[in-house]
């Protein structure tokens, strides 16, 4: 792999030199060791960490479209790790942490931004929630600090303070070490290094059956002819259900639509990530220079990616409710993506019923900013055979055990109020 | 140039007689009424009016509308500051202040251009490369400077003076935009009857004929239809209005536009409306935009779309230039080149086909034109304005330059088919027209004109016509009028419909200087090369590797030249390489006109109880409670909740207190099957319950987790009365109705929400007794009448009043049902009834610590991630009984004893306190991860004097007794504290049965 | 934006109703079914990318519960009835368990 730098980049600049393809254009073998169904940031991460760190290299990515065509090129960029119910607490932190070198590991600027999350709290009985989510970050080693009215007014002055707030502020909570993503740059680094390492990457690859015997799973039927695998992961979220039927697999996953929205560019105008307590809504602003928003889900199930205007309107709503002053900004575009919902807001990473055929999704809201993690530990556990100890609570088993919860807000079973 | 020196004598459609003063970056310049600032800054003669995203380049207006992506300004100052406004659809009004972006110190000199030294550092993807050294966090540094760098114009965090408005409409045939073909469609559709929307997102009807010479040959015709159309009933027109997209159920969103009205906020006028019209058919006729042709410094000043330069002269009487070359690839510039031609001093046209009409030829000899076949411009001298071209016969013959102050360019149109692609429907490519058509349309849409890949007048009445009968017919209404409009007089025997283009992707060698695909966010042919050399060349890696069509014009200019440069990279044809997603909305719409009057305090509707104007009017403070407003606390008890609290509850503890429960969820159950179904929706029994008596009952989901809790009272054998949590109330009526509309149909009950229809009273404290019965004279509420859990019916002053006997704060109390209009009345009677023995009312905050002190479950505690054994309440079910949510709730891990569940704490360090949040260990435990519990409620109780919770602790109850820790790390404490049990006061209910 | 046809109230946009779910399963009889049934009635689905029975309330109607049948690949609702009546109906198309 040719490394990026600032020399290599003026070099080639100057000298008006080609820059060679940060991926191959792969031809399928007729056998891996392992086939990654999904070629989003997910399944581009777990090729990786199979070459990396299992010395896995026999490895393929088939992607029915173009790399990162799913929710990791459509969601809003963040990353956190305020989470609080045992097992995602841990996960995410790991996530986090995994970022922090995620570019120097890649060789590709990720644009790791560590601006800052705050989550407002409007209420005494949302402080005491975020006391409690804060609480177990620090008791699990992750930073977090509980801001007051005024300390949040410090920080965030041009929030609405003013008698018309609809939701007066009481605080929030803080975690320095959230912030954004290039999001693309993520499926692309990801793809080139494990590239680098000898994963093909097939795109234009559409898989349309799996080759299964009494023994499991050793294939699959794809656009591009039979494909043989020892094992078989699938991460293919929004169509996880899908797939997994092709499988003889139930799920229990809904699909549904989340919009993302974007405003035109301006100067820096918001510097952290705020989210807003009174409704599911949180804004940061691009490098770009772009605001960018992000809401509830539409709430019932869709695979049309395109969203309903209402949410669009509801959106600017809370948009102003916190900072008035945008009202004069303009909505650049917005668009959908499918994502998989759960009836706990909790995700999958495990093994099947049916052997060799390694599941995961069910991401919810959180699938970008778990993609390190998820490639780490999906990895992990296709390489041994054996969930890794960080996603054993994300067994698909657990909705008939009725193990610990993993519902961060308490919404209850319903996928579509998560 | 001196200001005005552009504006020509005569013609076109601004009034002169009324002046418009205006001002740029402080500037005082004048234009007239029906000028947009654009075309006012250029008959001044500002070239200059913006620099561009990346290089800081000197960037001038290069189109006449909507596809503009140079000429950006802040318009307005403070509250009404508005950045990245497009100068080209912005209509001049009196005052109007505008200032240009991006730029430092100004946009005639502009430090950013350093940025054009190292542009090729600059190049596609560059920070992918970079900037990761040498430590972990250096993009933080390096992030800084970039994001200053980027953006355009800068916002202001003050507050929007303006208002904006929604609208709902209904109309049978909507349709969308008022060009030749839209004129005709909606004619044709109007004349059947059925009602029409016109919509133009310009404040003229008309479209292209605009751009016309007024005293042409189509004004008439143009005229004749708006005029037709005006007359017509049923038919009605939006200008200024603006379709942003096409939604499912055939709903488009428009934006209105009044800024040119000056509407007074103070007097309710609204400055934009957003309108959602549901329409029966839809006809898009959007028209197409010109594109460009890309070429070395295609970018410079006065290099503009030969259409917006027709369009300046034509419309606003600007001529853009005094000596013209017209580059083109297609008949339709030369429209230009001829209005041109009279008017300034020289005008030449360059066009790459060999091959040209006679026609064209003639009239071209016939004005003075030159024309050069077969030749390119392959670059451009000048750097803040235009000076000359360098002409390339396409041949290879050796190259030479011209002199000019103005290139127009034409590389082919590109039909407008965002709102027909909002649907999910791709565009197709039509080879002979060199462009991207509607791939199709769903049922009950139809496209005319120039959107369909047909450009000539002609094509546009005709198809505007047949698509304006075919959407009447769609909404039952046959055509009355066979006549289609007669075509406008004058056409020119060279308006065919595909302009004859020979398209070419770029000019001059695509390496060369700098060649821009994309204006705004400065793609250049060599970002596209590079990104092809990387693998970045499917269209949507492309879009996001070098952020081509991602600016505010969202590529409406740049899109089709870029895919067709790629394709070429690649070896494969145009249409193979697909388009981008057209996302909505079809222009950056503010997020004011998004939100429309849901701001302030109407962001979400406050609920209201209906004492809420009583408590306002006696020093409540009120707080927010979901969707309602309730009292937090009183000032008679103090002037702040820690202090009042504690004296409302010392009242309640002591004498007597009464508090608005108005907002608990109320729910009225009847028919001769309202037994079971209650028997089968609570964990417990209410089938058995007596007539007169009330219950605490707890509902699961079907998950078997807590759904909600509350007092249900039945009032006649087949008649219950429902009170639900306030937070709980909308979603238990929906399950309730749920349960008895689609899973127990046989059962003969009926649920009716009659939350709005009583005021809730609740009246507690050992004298509530003794004010009941001065308050209700000749009703006896004697502890044998009126036991614990007894109700009655009663009146007061005619008026009935549900009298139950239940308590939540541990006290003697009474929980008084009236009439919502009454409840004021009534709450004022018990005021004054309860006088002599010192009654009060009491807020939220002391309702919550009563009821900790009580070791009643609310709030935090009723979570649907906790079970009936969570809270201590598994000895209420009855298993024999089967009820909602049985079989989950016996799953084997939320079974297990170890869970954590209800406890009660207090505080043992003196001058410490309890939190809610904390979290919970045992005393040996290292105090890391999740702990064993945490703290849910937390209350000061000054009946025990000391700091007392509820929480939840793993194995709850079994630990009684035992020290444990409370952990707060984020105020770095650690407190001690005894588990025990949660009902801390009077655990034998002495005094709520006294 | 997505309309929805109430049979009492008339064609109506989505945000007047409550969206309640996969209606393509058959809730297990009350008092009957064990853990499993319950549980693949509560947490497994289909999730049909095409027509989809799903419940609607008309919450701000007539607060009637409804069955629709939407293709989710397109949001074309191609039926609806009251839950009430459609409840006697087995399920068809792609919902049919």
């Amino acid at each position: 792999m040719m490394r990026y730098s600032l020399p290599r980049l003026v070099g080639h600049a100057l000298r008006d030199r080609p820059w060679p393809r940060a991926w191959r254009k792969a031809t399928p073998r007729s056998h891996y060791d392992v086939v990654i169904v999904g070629g989003g940031g997910h399944g581009l991460a777990t090729a990786y960490y199979l070459a990396a760190n299992h010395g896995v290299r026999r490895v393929a990515v088939l992607e029915r479209s173009y790399i990162g065509s799913g929710n990791v090129g459509r969601n809003t960029t963040l990353v956190r790790s305020n989470y609080m119910m045992n097992g995602s607490t841990q996960f995410f932190e790991f996530s986090l942490k995994l970022w922090e070198g995620l570019s120097q590991a890649l060789n590709f600027n990720v644009m790791l931004s560590q601006r800052g999350q705050i989550v407002l709290g409007h209420s005494p009985a949302q402080m005491d929630g975020l006391a409690r989510r804060g609480n177990t970050m620090l008791l699990n080693g992750i930073e977090a600090e509980l801001l007051d009215r005024g300390q949040v007014q410090r920080l965030l002055p041009y929030l609405d303070y003013s008698p018309a707030a609809r939701f007066p502020i009481a605080g929030g909570l803080l975690q320095r070490r959230a912030g954004t993503v290039r999001h693309d740059a993520v499926a692309w680094g990801y793809a080139r290094a494990a590239d680098s390492l000898g994963v093909d990457i097939l795109e234009g690859c559409e898989v349309s059956g799996f080759l299964l015997d009494a023994g499991g799973v050793h294939g699959v039927q794809t656009s591009r002819g039979r494909i043989l695998a020892d094992r078989v992961a699938l991460a293919v979220a929004g169509h996880s259900s899908q797939l997994a039927a092709l499988a003889g697999l139930r799920l229990p996953i809904e699909s549904h639509l989340l919009q993302a929205f974007v405003t035109e560019p301006i100067k820096p105008f918001v510097d952290h990530v705020i989210s807003f307590g009174a409704e599911l809504f949180y804004l940061s602003q691009s490098d770009k220079g772009g605001l960018v928003f992000g809401g509830h889900i539409d709430g019932f199930n869709s695979f049309t990616q395109r969203g309903q205007f209402p949410k669009a309107q509801g959106v600017a709503q809370c948009a102003l409710a916190l900072i008035p002053g945008m009202s004069r900004l303009k909505l650049l575009r917005h668009w959908a993506g499918i994502q998989d919902m759960t009836p706990d807001g909790g995700p999958f990473i495990c093994r099947t019923p049916v052997r060799n055929l390694y599941f995961n999704g069910g991401w919810c809201y959180q699938g970008f900013k778990a993609t390190p993690a998820v490639g780490w530990c999906l990895a992990d556990t296709i390489a041994r055979d054996e969930e890794h100890p960080l996603v054993r609570c994300y067994g698909l088993e657990r909705f008939a055990q009725g193990g610990a919860s993993l519902d961060e807000y308490g919404h209850g079973h319903w996928t579509y109020r998560h | 140039m001196s200001a005005g020196s552009h504006r020509v004598r005569a013609g076109g459609r601004i009034d002169r007689n009324e002046p418009r003063v205006f001002s740029l970056d402080g500037r005082r310049l004048t234009g007239y009424r029906g000028d947009t600032l654009a075309s006012a800054l250029l008959a001044a003669g500002v070239s200059v009016v913006g620099r561009s995203f990346k290089y800081h380049r000197p960037r001038g207006f290069v189109t006449a509308g909507v596809d503009e992506p140079n000429g950006l300004f802040t318009l307005g100052e403070g509250g009404r500051a508005e950045p990245n406004a497009q100068g080209t659809v912005v209509q001049l009004t009196d005052g109007l202040r505008a200032a240009s972006q991006n730029a430092w110190p100004s946009v005639r000199f502009d430090w950013g251009a350093v940025n054009s030294w190292i542009a090729p550092v600059l190049q596609a993807g560059f920070y992918y490369k970079t900037f990761m050294g040498p430590t972990r966090r250096a993009w933080m540094f390096y992030e800084r400077f970039i994001r200053r760098a980027a953006g355009l114009g800068a916002a202001r965090h003050d507050p929007d003076p303006d208002r904006y408005d929604t609208h709902y409409l209904f109309t049978d045939v909507l349709v969308i935009g008022a060009g030749p073909a839209g004129l005709s469609a909606a004619l044709a559709a109007g004349r059947s009857g059925a009602r029409v929307l016109l919509i133009e997102q310009d404040g003229l009807l008309g479209g292209t004929l605009l751009s016309d010479p007024v005293t042409g040959q189509t004004e008439p015709w143009r005229a004749r239809l708006e005029a037709e159309l005006q007359s017509l009933p049923e038919v009605r027109i939006l200008r200024h209005t603006t379709a942003l997209g096409v939604y499912d159920g055939n709903t488009a969103i428009l934006l209105t536009r009044r800024d040119h009205c000056a509407p007074d906020p103070g007097n309710g006028e609204a400055l934009q409306i957003l309108t959602s019209v549901r329409a029966k058919a839809v006809i898009h006729s959007t028209g197409a935009t010109e594109r460009p042709l890309v070429f070395p410094d295609n970018d410079r000043p006065g290099v503009m779309m030969a259409s917006a330069v027709r369009t300046y002269l034509n419309r606003y009487a600007v001529a853009c230039g005094r000596h013209a070359v017209v580059l083109t690839n297609n008949d339709s510039a030369y429209a230009a080149a001829f209005d041109l031609a009279p008017q300034i001093d020289r005008v030449t046209v360059v066009d790459v086909r060999r091959a040209l009409h006679p026609a064209l030829t003639a009239k071209a000899a016939s004005l003075g034109v030159e024309v050069h076949a077969a030749t390119a411009v392959t670059g451009v001298l000048g750097r803040t304005r235009v000076r000359g071209v360098t002409l390339t016969p396409i041949d290879g013959a050796r190259s030479r330059s011209a002199p000019c102050d103005l290139l127009c360019v034409s590389g082919g149109w590109s039909p407008m088919v965002h709102l027909s692609s909002h649907g999910g429907i791709r565009p197709r490519y039509q080879a002979d027209s060199a462009a991207f058509v509607p791939g199709g349309y769903a049922p009950g849409h139809f496209g005319a004109g120039a959107l369909t890949g047909r450009f000539s007048l002609g094509e546009a009445v005709q198809t505007g016509w047949r698509a304006g009968l075919r959407a009447a017919a769609e909404c039952g209404f046959e055509r009355v009028s066979a006549d289609p409009p007669a075509e406008p007089e004058g056409v020119a025997p060279w308006d065919t419909a595909n302009h004859r283009i020979e398209p070419v992707w770029a000019l001059g060698g695509a390496r060369a200087g700098k060649a821009f695909v994309d204006f705004q966010n400065d793609v250049t042919v060599r970002d596209l090369a590079i990104a092809h050399q990387e693998g970045y060349e499917s269209v949507e890696h492309l879009k996001r590797f070098t952020t081509l069509g991602m600016g505010t014009d969202q590529g409406k200019t740049s899109n089709i030249n870029a895919l067709a440069i790629m394709a070429g990279l690649r070896g494969i044809e145009l249409p193979e390489a697909g388009t981008t997603t057209f996302r909505p909305p079809f222009v950056p719409a503010r997020l004011g006109a998004l939100a429309g009057r849901h701001v302030g305090q109407h962001f979400r509707p406050v609920r209201r109880s209906p004492l809420h104007a009583w408590h306002l009017g006696h020093g409540a403070q009120m707080i927010e409670a979901g969707p309602w407003l309730r009292p937090w606390y009183y000032r008679w008890a103090g002037e702040t909740v820690e202090r009042a609290y504690l004296e409302e509850m010392r009242r309640v503890r002591e004498a007597v207190g009464l508090s608005d429960v108005s907002t608990l969820g109320k729910i009225d159950v009847q028919g001769p099957d309202a037994a079971e179904f209650l028997d089968r929706l609570y964990v417990n029994g209410f089938a058995r319950l007596p007539v007169g008596k009330a219950r605490y009952g707890v509902m699961l989901n079907d998950a078997g987790t807590i759904l909600d809790d509350g007092t249900t009272t039945r009032l006649a054998e087949t008649r219950y009365f429902m009170t639900t949590t306030t937070a709980g109330a909308a979603e238990v009526m929906s399950w309730l109705e749920f349960l008895v509309q689609t899973a127990w149909p046989e059962l003969r009950v009926h649920v009716s929400s009659v939350t709005d229809e009583w005021a809730g009273i609740a009246v507690a404290g050992p004298k509530a007794r003794a004010v009941l019965e001065r308050a209700l004279p000749g009703w006896d509420v004697s502890n044998e009448a009126l036991p614990h859990m007894g109700c009655l019916e009663i009146e007061w002053d005619r008026m009935p009043v549900r009298l139950i006997r239940l308590s939540f704060s541990g006290e003697l109390a009474y929980e008084l049902y009236v009439p919502a209009d009454y409840g004021t009345a009534f709450w004022e009677h018990l005021l004054s009834s309860g006088e002599p023995f010192g009654i009060r009312p009491y807020g939220l905050e002391a309702l919550a610590s009563l009821r900790i002190e009580k070791g009643h479950v609310a709030g935090a505690e009723v979570d649907p991630r906790l079970t009936l054994n969570d809270l201590g309440l598994g000895r209420m079910a009855r298993p024999e009984k089967p009820f909602i949510g049985r079989e989950l709730a016996a799953r084997p891990l939320l079974d297990s004893p170890e869970r954590p569940s209800l406890v009660g704490l207090e505080c043992l360090e003196p001058g410490q306190r309890l939190r809610g949040g904390a979290i919970l260990f045992a005393a040996s435990d290292e105090l890391k991860g999740h702990g064993r519990g945490y703290v849910t409620s937390v209350t000061w109780s000054p009946t025990l004097g000391k700091f007392i919770a509820l929480g939840f602790y793993a194995g709850g109850l079994r630990h009684v007794g035992e020290e444990i820790v409370c952990a707060f790390p984020l105020y770095g404490e650690r407190v001690r504290a005894r588990i025990t049990s949660p009902v801390f006061l009077d655990p034998k209910g002495e005094r709520l049965h006294a | 934006m997505l309309r929805i046809h109430c049979p009492l109230c008339g064609e109506r946009p989505y945000t007047e109703f409550r969206y309640g779910g996969d209606a393509g399963k058959h809730r297990p009889v009350h008092g009957a079914g064990g853990i499993e049934a319950w549980h693949d009635h509560l947490f497994l689905f289909e999730n049909a990318k095409g027509p989809h029975r799903e419940f609607w309330q008309h919450v701000q109607g007539c607060r009637q519960w409804l069955i629709a049948v939407r293709d989710t690949a397109t949001n074309i609702v191609a039926d609806v009835a009251l839950a009430r009546d459609a409840r006697g109906l087995e399920p068809q198309g792609p919902g049919e368990r």
